[in-house]
């Protein structure tokens, strides 16, 4: 069972209309990696971390979490759509974070954590109160816990987005961008969140542009350009010492 | 001077022709007011004698029942029409869009007086398979319902066609990031509607949901379309018939109409307060000081929330 991988990509496809963002992409993340995917705009990385939970269907390929086909059942060699509330609970199981913090601005910072354990799991409020100030604490905003999402900077809000993904206890954690909305003196205060939970043993897949971070905390790096992965490898290796031209003239950009 | 942080004194602005129109204004309020205390066609005698009779309260009860009654069922239907309308059912889609059509495109009052005749039209029903002569049962379906609540359901169904497109507007006023957050989270559909984005969108949706009940209010008048005669426009113009007496008896219904929209005025202030929360400027609230401060530095950066952008409200339509 543990050489199931936690993420297996195998040859994904998507098109919006006859537009194709993702051509054949093939990605195996294992259990407690962190998974680095970094590219120039456009390349499909959003997209491809929305296939990842099923917030957008594929056209082509097989694509699991865990040994489970996102959105599918296989039974012979049929494929049958999940009904809405399967691919629900599959989601549950997957926390994201999204470049717009998305909080919900009506609620709370609390309200905000424990909406989906208690509406989606039916976790007890007691409960889902003290795990809540457990996440908090250890974002460091346990003292927030009332006060509203636009009275909160962007990074707190960053930190409490992360937090209320971890209320669910989610197997797997997308990251999408979560520190391109940031003032630069706010980074810094993700980035050691997202350090930390690398360190305990998440597995993560995050498209950014820190490099910095991909380095010292990924276990893999993929570089998307075109709806292709254009190079991979160990995230050391590959930033210096790219071998693909893409990779070399999108790294010198960046670095 | 030396700038120093003393207090500004200065003279202050002087604005004459303001002054003088005001002046104006005023001079014309008082003749205006002067002149209809004296005249004799105001009768105001009776105004005081029927202003807080009895049948006139009762019916500025029934006006406000059909009001909030009829603006209750209006909203459910409205939300379940602009859901509709915004599924991905094509058919569902069409249905709304038809109803939106016909009920929007012909007068209130027309409406009405078709709910009235329904009872004539659909004397008898019949309940059977067509073309064979299998009968169930036979029913006159209207004869059973209360002019009253004929009126609620006359004023709701038109109104239901404005409330749609209302909230319509406040649906797709919330962000498409929050939708996408909530079912990240594993939220269903139907939770991701109505814990996200309804309430976000509540707060575009109340303040010209509050102009629509204050035009109901009015527009219950019209239901003598429909034969209902208990309400306060048709009450007052029965008894002004009685007493031969027009223009006190109108004073009378417009003190009431005004009396009630000012209730219900206020009732929308506090409406807005409540939905406005998280977005509207407030105080923060204090950090709670049993709790172990964790944090440090960051604490003074008062950096404005990324998903707290002011939305405008939707274009107002309307009869
Ligand atoms: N819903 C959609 N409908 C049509 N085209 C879309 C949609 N979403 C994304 N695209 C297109 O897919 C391509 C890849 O988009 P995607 O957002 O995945 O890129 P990205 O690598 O995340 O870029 P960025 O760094 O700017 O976030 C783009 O060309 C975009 O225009
Ligand atoms: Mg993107």
């Amino acid at each position: 069972m543990t050489d199931v991988p936690m993420v297996h990509a195998d040859h994904i496809v998507k098109r919006y209309g006859s537009h194709e963002v993702l051509k054949d992409i093939s990605v195996t993340v294992n259990r407690g990696e962190v998974a680095c995917l970094i590219g120039p705009s456009g390349s499909g990385k959003s997209t491809f971390l929305r296939c990842i939970n099923h917030l957008e269907s594929i056209n082509g390929g097989r694509l699991s979490v865990d040994g489970d086909l996102m959105g599918y059942r296989q039974r012979g060699d049929k494929l049958y759509e999940m009904s809405p509330s399967e691919v629900s609970r599959q989601r549950a199981d997957i926390g994201m974070v999204f470049q717009s913090f998305n909080l919900f601005p009506h609620m709370t910072v609390l309200e905000n954590i424990i909406e989906a354990p208690t509406r989606v799991k039916g976790v007890k409020k007691a409960t889902a109160v003290a795990t809540a100030f457990e996440l908090l604490d250890r974002v460091g905003l346990a003292h927030k816990a009332k006060a509203y999402p636009a009275h909160l900077s962007g990074g707190q809000q960053q930190r409490v987005a992360i937090a209320r993904a971890l209320a669910m206890s989610p197997k797997l954690m997308l990251f999408d961008e979560p520190t391109s909305a940031l003032d630069p003196e706010l980074v810094g205060e993700v980035l050691d969140v997202m350090k930390g939970l690398a360190q305990s043993g998440m597995t993560m897949i995050v498209v950014t542009h820190e490099i910095g971070f991909a380095r010292e905390v990924g276990d893999s790096l993929f570089f998307m350009d075109g709806g292709v992965i254009v190079e991979s490898g160990d995230p050391r290796e590959v930033l210096t010492n790219p071998k693909h031209p893409r990779t070399q003239s999108f790294l010198s950009k960046v670095l | 001077m030396d700038p120093t942080t003393e207090p500004i004194k200065a003279v202050k602005l002087r604005h004459p022709v303001r002054t003088a129109f005001a002046v104006v204004i005023l001079l014309l309020v008082v003749l205006f007011v002067w002149d209809a205390a004296t005249r004799d066609a105001y009768q105001w005698p009776l105004v005081g004698q029927y202003l807080f009779d009895r049948r006139i309260s009762q019916a500025a009860v029934v006006t406000l029942a059909l009001t909030i009654l009829s603006m209750i069922l209006a909203i459910v239907m409205g939300l379940v029409l602009a859901v509709m309308r915004l599924s991905d059912n094509p058919v569902l889609k069409v249905v709304s869009w038809v109803y939106l059509w016909i009920f929007r495109g012909t007068p209130v009052y027309v409406q009405l007086v078709f709910w009235g005749l329904l009872g004539t039209i659909y004397r008898s029903v019949t309940v059977g398979i067509p073309f064979t002569s299998v009968e169930f049962f036979t029913i006159s379906p209207f004869s059973a319902i209360d002019l009253f609540w004929l009126a609620v359901l006359g004023l709701a169904f038109n109104e239901a066609a404005y409330m749609a497109e209302i909230v319509r507007g406040g649906i797709l006023s919330v962000p498409r990031g929050q939708d996408e957050a909530a079912r990240a989270l594993g939220m269903s559909w139907r939770q991701t509607m109505l814990r996200v984005v309804v309430p976000q969108s509540m707060r575009v949706i109340i303040p010209p949901t509050g102009n629509e009940v204050i035009s109901m209010l009015k527009t219950t008048s019209l239901v003598t379309a429909l034969g209902f005669s208990l309400e306060l426009y048709a009450r007052t113009r029965a008894i002004s018939a009685q007493i031969y007496a027009t223009v006190p008896l109108l004073i009378v219904a417009s003190i009431w109409y005004l009396l009630v929209t000012s209730i219900l005025m206020v009732g929308q202030h506090y409406l807005e307060k409540y939905y406005g929360r998280g977005v509207a400027p407030q105080r923060e609230p204090e950090d709670d000081p049993e709790l172990p401060e964790t944090e440090t530095a960051t604490e003074t950066t008062g950096i404005a929330g990324g998903n707290a952008e002011a939305v405008p409200p939707p274009k107002r339509e309307h009869q």
